[in-house]
């Protein structure tokens, strides 16, 4: 996404090369892009890789964590946001984001509703603007999906169709357009490759609203809330590690050096935050356990997402480290402290590492690699901007989320009875159980 | 005739059937239970969250022995089951009016 500054650069000089050209002929065509074959076909395939990592690989990571009686629950809401988020940014999402509005520095405008003039032979930079758009709607699936995980066993299925929906439009729209569509935060040149801003922060905020609103699940801190199938936390794990290439070396949106470079880093430093994470709990916990090392890959996925157009692999090396422990010490031990039940770690995974991977990309940014220089190259400038990119999400997100919350709760309640949490949530919202 | 009921941590089982056929004892029923004793069970804290143990497994073992037996089985569960560390179990003794060998219709000693 760092490349579709570009692109809107680019797309301006196009216009002023046709405007000039019409005055004269001599303006050749060179700067108009073309659509590139082996852009595109990484670009096809990256969209498929993020599709891939909410449905299976988030419903598994999160289905097996959850217990044996809301595991369905929790993977139809996984696969249930799919849908409808796909229909929401077919609808305004994209719009809303990837357009210019009266209101432009904080949200897109409304002149590609239906994907209105987006056709066949539409481009962005040298890809389909098809390819575009459905790459960019993945990431709004994943990022409202994530969510999910702080309120796990005990939301309404309605009520978190109505909250994803108006969260999508509300608070991911803006935000996303803040940061790649133009807005604010590129106006101020914050760095999110990714999307630690849009996605990971975005999520992990408002999955801490959700657990403090929603409260804690019935029997937290007294009864055992351990996960039911780990192996199936693994396997979603998995999914989402592979899903992320597509994610981080598909948001250079070109299958070039960049993209490579984005590869690598991410997978150092998932590497470097899962043993991080082990290690610190081996040490504080006296076992290293199988859902801290899952944790611990998925904090450094995280924390590389807004680096890894940015950072060399040396970068990347302290980012997964760092997310390791950081993450570790919120997920389990902050979380302790404070007394909240972000069932999941959403907050303590997403939020966390999210915020710590932008602030660190204005430390480690290369400026070979991405244009931008960090700290360590003499730019301290850039760290104050990444932190305002963080402060301006958190606060956002924040206000908004409990806003609608609120709302939802007035339409049609939270949060289900109190029989039915303890029953479980997939017999009685779905009228199945997992085994049968 | 007594019946001896012993619970006992689930890892210790081989050596008490083995102690107690060296004995003579015939035959022995073992049901996977939960329980507490003293201790309440305890609490354990998982990924930040803290949750009770209230319950903790067990194996409960009825055997049924001639009066005469009585000490010795005790004897035996209790050198075998024995760690030193809580929740080792315990060991209940009680009166047996009768006994039937449902195949043969044998009674008391003959059945035991």
């Amino acid at each position: 996404m760092g490349k579709l500054k570009r692109h809107l650069e680019l797309g301006v000089l196009a216009v002023a090369a046709a405007l000039m050209a019409m005055g004269g002929p001599a303006f050749g065509q060179d700067e108009t892009p073309t659509l590139d074959t082996g852009d595109t076909a990484w670009m096809l395939t990256s969209t498929a890789l993020v599709l891939m990592m909410t449905i299976p690989g988030l419903a598994l990571f999160y289905g097996g964590m959850v217990r044996k009686k809301n595991v369905l629950a929790t993977v139809a809401q996984c696969f249930a946001v799919t849908c409808l988020v796909t229909i929401l940014w077919f609808v305004a999402g994209y719009s809303l984001t990837f357009t210019e509005g009266p209101f432009n520095s904080f949200v897109g405008g409304l002149s590609k509703l239906f994907l209105a003039g987006v056709g066949k032979d539409s481009l962005t930079g040298t890809i389909p603007e098809t390819v575009f758009m459905t790459f960019q709607m993945t990431f709004a699936i994943i990022t409202p999906a994530l969510i999910v995980g702080a309120f796990a066993d005990r939301m309404k299925f309605s009520a978190l169709l109505w909250f994803m929906g108006l969260w999508v439009l509300c608070v991911y729209a803006p935000i996303a357009h803040w940061v790649w569509g133009g807005g604010m935060l590129a106006d101020k040149g914050a760095l999110d490759f990714a999307g630690g801003l849009v996605v990971h922060l975005n999520a992990g905020t408002a999955g801490l609203v959700c657990a403090i609103v929603l409260g804690k699940r019935r029997g937290y801190g007294s009864e055992n809330m351990a996960p039911h199938n780990l192996v199936l936390s693994l396997i979603g794990a998995s999914l989402l590690w592979v899903g992320w290439f597509g994610f981080n070396a598909g948001s250079a949106v070109a299958a070039n050096g960049g993209a490579g470079m984005a590869m690598a880093v991410t997978q150092i430093a998932t590497a470097a935050a899962a043993l991080g994470w082990m290690f610190s709990e081996w040490i504080f916990n006296k076992k290293p356990s199988v859902l801290g090392m899952l944790s611990g890959a998925v904090s450094g996925l995280v924390a590389i997402t807004p680096a890894s157009g940015f950072v060399d692999p040396i970068g990347a090396l302290w980012i997964g480290i760092a997310a390791g422990v950081v993450c570790y010490v919120a997920s389990v031990w902050v979380k302790r402290l404070l007394g909240y039940d972000d069932s999941l770690d959403v907050w303590g995974v997403h939020g966390v590492g999210g915020a710590l991977g932008a602030i660190l990309t204005g430390v480690f940014a290369v400026e070979a690699i991405g244009g931008t220089a960090g700290v360590l190259e003499g730019n301290i400038a850039q760290l104050w901007i990444q932190i305002e990119g963080v402060l301006y999400t958190l606060v956002y997100c924040g206000v908004a989320t409990f806003v609608i919350l609120k709302v939802v709760d007035i339409i049609v309640g939270l949060r289900v009875k109190e029989e039915v949490e303890v029953e479980g949530l997939d017999i009685n919202l779905h009228g199945e159980t997992v085994h049968g | 005739m007594k019946l001896i009921t012993a619970i006992i941590k689930p890892f210790k089982l081989d050596e008490v059937r083995e102690a107690l056929s060296a004995l003579g004892v015939q035959g022995m029923t073992v049901t996977e239970v939960k329980g507490y004793g003293r201790q309440k069970g305890h609490t354990e804290i998982y990924r930040g969250a803290e949750y009770a143990v209230s319950f903790l497994p067990k194996l409960k073992l009825e055997v049924a022995v001639r009066a005469g037996l009585t000490e010795a089985v005790i004897e035996a569960i209790t050198s075998k089951a024995k760690t030193g560390q809580i929740g080792d179990g315990k060991i209940f003794v009680t009166p047996l009016d009768q006994v039937v060998r449902i195949r043969t219709g044998e009674a008391d000693s003959e059945a035991l």
